[in-house]
Order: structure tokens, then C-alpha cells, then sequence
């Protein structure tokens, strides 16, 4: 059966997986409402890591191979938008939750 | 393995570990913005890492990555476009700007996957694409896509050149259904074939995207914020799978986080308004629900009188709602709280859980007005403290104070948890007309006696209170 040679074969992958999901759960669990907007744009912004996938397929394309060049290319300007567009939203969102006495280091 | 691929794996170990404490530390208020700093620079090291220190095989040797030019530009270009945009949008439209960029990395993550399926080796015998590979790819490629044009038309609604109401085709959530099995049908199919899918596989990005947006299409303007977790936990989910075709860590930890992390989002959002996701996807709150339409009376007040009420109460409590985003009179409520205040009235402000366009949105509104935060009431204890309220004031809000949520099990809205404003001795709703808030429902509160509408723009009524006030 290939899917037991498979299972068998990406033993670590499994647990890696199954560990990182109920993390996921786990860290989050406890956040206050007030969080949810900011917390999930910070999140958006993390899963902008699929960058690195894009500059792998962009720098691994063959010469003179331009449709693979033009996909690559705009996999990565559009994982840079994810991820730059991701962490600068979330940081003005949570500049505003500045207390009082942090007002005057603006 | 060379010594530079050595030091990459090392790097995503500790990219990844940015991501964990990033997200714990964005779970907490006093570490949420540096949590998300500790993440952006595990981000900026994994990518220089990769793009200097990435080595793959060709010909059985090691080659550095080709392109880099090609690869800077992208990036500055990407850089410069996402900063601008993301310096330049308004407060009140953030929500639609999150699921722009959720929207991009859902596209990255469906190119990158059909990239991936020319590198794939045939595995032998009779179908060589029929491997688990193949299927992470397929399946990466039809999430992502969905993400991406799922999160374009949320964004159009949110921006309203999509209408906000439910958009459905006759019998939709049968023909959704049928696409999807269709799609999940093809991918089979491509698995199948003998030879090089590459080219078919876009027929499966094209049909995915067309899912993407009649997914999105029935769900009513109200639901975006959820629909728009859910595509984020959706991308998070693609580049976690597209991690593994990558056979990337750092992609696989920060994909599969923020799916799972992402899910749970959606699912406390769908908590935070009392219904199921289910029933948010299949647009349920979007129908429009018929009311009686007898003569009501409705009382009316001008703002000066409004001003005078306000003045000479002893505790004041306002209800601030999307009504007040889309004037941007956060800054003007702010200023009459302080004018109130200072003449010795007692100002809270009760803010509803999916007050605004996302749970939490209100709060970063009011925070940007500079309105110190013990004075904002969370949904218990402002119902606790309506009945010592002298005046209540609702500002653009409609749904979030409806009582038939508490008195008609009928209604669309029954059981959702409401801020109970009708306790108040008096309550004052400004808003532009009598009509009907996303749930399509009329509103009773407005027929009470002791209420009193303030016909006009949120920001124009409040701009003419806080005159009337300053003069009293």
C-alpha cells in the first residue's frame, strides 16, 4: 500500500503537522475580542511565508524559460504584497492601542 | 548537504519560532505589537536567508539560486506597492485591506504550486502523477485560488463595488456543490493522465477561482469579516501544503499555524454573533426577512434638544456602530464624550463584539480617536449598567440593539447576544433613515417611547451636539 510506505516514510512530517495544528489553537485561544482584528491581520501576515516558495520557483527556473520566469516573478511580488502590506497594517492597527503614558514617544 | 543549506535550515528554525511567539505575543495586549515586529523579522531573515544561502541540484551539483535580479525587483516592487498601500488606507477600511493581501498570498501560494508540478518526477509505472505529491499540489493550487478570488470579491463588497446583499443564482448552493465536486473530479482525473499535466492543471485554477467567487457572492456585506478569517485560514492552509511540495519548514510551520489558528478565529467570530459558520456561509442572514409594515410612530428630536439631554444627565452611555465608521466621527464622539465629561457626566461606551465591520474593529476606531480605554464597556457589563444610564446613545448602530434578537425566536437575529439599551430611561439613535441594518429586519427599539431618532449623518449630528452643548 503506497499510503502506509508514505505514512511510514513522513513519520516527523506527521507529528511536525499534527503539533503545529493544536498549537495554532493553543495560542490563540485566550484572545480578547478587542485582539480579533489586529490578530488576524498578523496572521495574514505570517502565512505570507509562502513567499520563500515563490523566490525558490523564481530562482530555480531555467534560462530563457519566460513563462516560468513571469510566474515566478509575480509569485514573489505578490507574496511580498501578503507580507509587507500584512506586518504594516497590523502595526498601525496596534500603534493605536498605545497606553496613555507611551503617548508623548510618538 | 552543503554548509549554506545547513545554516538555512537553521534559520527557519528560528523564523519559526518568530512565527509561534508572534502569534502568542498578538494574542495579549501589552505584546501584541511587539509580537508582531518578533515575526515580521523572523520573516525578513527567512527570506534574505533563502535567497542567498537556498542551494538545489542540477546535473548532480549544488547550484545557488538564478534570477537574483529578477528576484530584487519583485520584492522591491512588491515592497514599495504593499507599504504604500498599507500606510494610506483608513482606519475603517482595514478589514477590506486585510483580505487584499490575503488575496495576493493565496495567488502565490496556486502559482507556486503549478510551478512545482514541473519538477515533480514521474513516479513509475502506469500513472506516474498518481502520488500523494501530485494530490498536495492539486489541492494547494484549488485552496489558494479560492483564496484569491474569494478575498478580491470580499474586498469588493466591503468597498461596495460588489453589492453588500446576497448575490445568488437559482438553486446556488446546489451549483456550488456540483463545482466543487467537479473540481475535486478534474483533479482526479489530471492525476490519472500518463504523461505532463501542467498545462490541464490550469483548467483546475480556472474552475477554482470561479468557486472562489461564487462562494463569496451569496454571503451578505455584514458576514465579511467572517468570510474573510475563513480565506485566511484558507491561504494559511495552501502555503502549508505548498510547504511540503517545497519540502520547506519554515513554509510548512507558518502555513499550518495560521490555518489552524485561523480557523479558530473564525469560528470565536461566529461565537461573538451567536450563529454557526455553516449558517454564515450559505448566506442565511442575508434574506431579508419581511416585517409588519403598520404605522409606527417614531419620535423625533432636534440636536439641540438632544445637546440639552445629554447635558444635564448624570450618566451617559454610547453605542457606537458601523454607521459611525463610514462617517468617521469617531474623533467628533470622542470630543463631545470630553465636553460631557467635563461638565461632571459619567461617559462609557458600550461596544458590542462585532460593533463595526470585525469583532475588535470598533476598539482600534476609538483607540485612533485617542478614547482611553477604561471607559470602553464589553457587552456584559454595559447591559449591566444600562439600567443606571440617563441617556443612551446609538450611534449608526441598528442590528447589535434590536430586541427582537431577545423577544422573536423567529427572527434571523434571535439569540444573538444584543446590547440592551431599551433599559436606559432614555435613548437617543442617530442615524441617517429608518431603514432596515444588514439583517434586513426591522427594528423596534425605534417605536419605543422613550426613544428618540436623530435623523442625519453621524458625524454632521454629533458636530451639531457638540455645538449645542458648548453653548447649554
Amino acid at each position: 500500500m503506497e499510503i502506509i510506505t508514505w505514512i511510514t516514510d513522513n513519520l516527523q512530517m506527521l507529528y511536525i503537522v499534527i503539533l503545529a495544528l493544536f498549537l495554532g489553537v493553543e495560542l490563540i485561544s485566550a484572545v480578547p475580542t478587542i485582539l480579533h482584528t489586529p490578530l488576524m491581520s498578523g496572521a495574514n501576515a505570517i502565512h505570507g511565508v509562502v513567499i520563500i516558495g515563490g523566490i525558490i520557483a523564481l530562482g530555480i527556473a531555467p534560462e530563457g524559460d519566460w513563462l516560468m520566469l513571469t510566474l515566478g516573478f509575480l509569485a514573489v511580488l505578490l507574496g511580498t504584497l501578503n507580507v509587507v502590506g500584512g506586518f504594516v497594517v497590523t502595526d498601525r492597527m496596534l500603534r493605536m492601542f498605545r497606553s496613555p503614558s507611551d503617548k508623548s514617544t510618538k | 548537504m552543503p554548509l549554506p543549506m545547513q545554516i538555512l535550515a537553521i534559520i527557519y528554525v528560528l523564523a519559526s519560532l518568530t512565527f509561534i511567539a508572534g502569534l502568542k505575543m498578538l494574542a495579549h495586549p501589552k505584546t501584541a505589537r511587539r509580537g508582531n515586529l518578533i515575526a515580521a523579522t523572523g520573516m525578513t531573515l527567512a527570506i534574505l536567508g533563502t535567497i542567498f544561502l537556498f542551494r538545489y541540484v542540477e546535473d548532480g551539483t549544488w547550484h545557488s539560486l538564478r534570477h537574483l535580479e529578477w528576484i530584487f525587483l519583485a520584492l522591491a516592487v512588491g515592497t514599495a506597492i504593499g507599504w504604500f498601500l498599507a500606510m494610506r488606507v483608513p482606519m475603517t477600511a482595514m478589514p477590506q485591506m486585510v483580505s487584499f493581501f490575503n488575496g495576493m498570498g493565496g495567488a502565490c501560494a496556486a502559482l507556486i504550486s503549478i510551478m512545482e508540478l514541473e519538477h515533480v518526477p514521474p513516479a513509475p509505472g502506469e500513472y506516474p502523477y498518481l502520488t500523494l505529491g501530485v494530490a498536495g499540489i492539486l489541492l494547494s493550487t484549488l485552496i489558494g485560488s479560492v483564496s484569491f478570488s474569494g478575498s478580491i470579491i470580499a474586498y469588493g463588497k466591503l468597498e461596495g463595488w460588489i453589492s453588500g446583499k446576497s448575490i445568488r443564482l437559482p438553486a446556488h448552493q446546489t451549483i456550488n456543490l456540483l463545482l466543487l465536486l467537479g473540481i475535486l473530479g478534474y483533479g482526479v482525473w489530471l492525476m490519472l493522465q500518463p504523461a505532463h499535466i501542467t498545462q490541464w492543471a490550469w483548467g483546475m485554477l480556472a474552475l477554482s477561482l470561479l468557486y472562489g467567487v461564487l462562494f463569496v457572492l451569496p454571503i451578505g456585506g455584514a458576514d465579511m469579516p467572517v468570510v474573510i478569517s475563513l480565506l485566511n485560514s484558507f491561504t494559511g492552509t495552501a502555503a502549508g501544503i505548498a510547504g511540503f511540495a517545497y519540502n520547506n519548514m519554515a513554509m510548512i510551520i507558518g502555513g499550518i499555524l495560521v490555518g489552524s489558528a485561523g480557523t479558530l478565529l473564525t469560528i470565536l467570530m461566529c461565537r461573538a454573533m451567536n450563529r454557526s459558520l455553516w449558517n454564515v456561509i450559505i448566506g442565511a442572514f442575508s434574506g431579508g426577512a419581511a416585517t409588519d409594515e403598520g404605522e409606527k410612530t417614531v419620535r423625533t428630536v432636534s440636536p439641540e434638544d438632544a445637546a440639552i439631554m445629554l447635558a444635564y444627565a448624570q450618566k451617559v452611555m454610547f453605542i457606537p456602530g458601523y454607521g459611525l465608521a463610514v462617517a468617521q466621527a469617531q474623533h467628533t464622539l470622542h470630543e463631545l464624550e470630553k465636553l460631557l465629561r467635563d461638565r461632571g457626566v459619567e461617559v462609557k461606551y458600550a461596544i458590542h463584539p462585532v460593533a463595526g465591520r470585525m469583532p475588535g474593529h470598533m476598539n482600534v476606531l476609538l483607540a485612533e480617536a485617542d478614547v482611553p480605554y477604561d471607559l470602553l464597556l464589553e457587552l456584559e457589563q454595559a447591559n449591566n449598567e444600562f439600567p443606571s444610564c440617563d441617556v443612551a446613545v446609538v450611534i449608526g448602530a441598528n442590528d447589535v440593539v434590536n430586541p427582537l434578537a431577545e423577544t422573536d425566536p423567529s427572527s434571523p437575529i434571535a439569540g444573538m447576544p444584543i446590547l440592551q439599551v431599551y433599559k436606559a430611561q432614555k435613548v437617543i439613535v442617530i442615524k441617517r433613515s429608518l431603514s432596515p441594518g444588514y439583517a434586513g429586519i426591522d427594528n423596534p427599539l425605534f417605536y419605543r417611547e422613550n426613544t428618540y431618532m436623530l435623523f442625519d449623518d453621524a458625524r454632521k449630528a454629533l458636530e451639531k451636539i457638540v455645538k449645542a452643548v458648548q453653548e447649554v
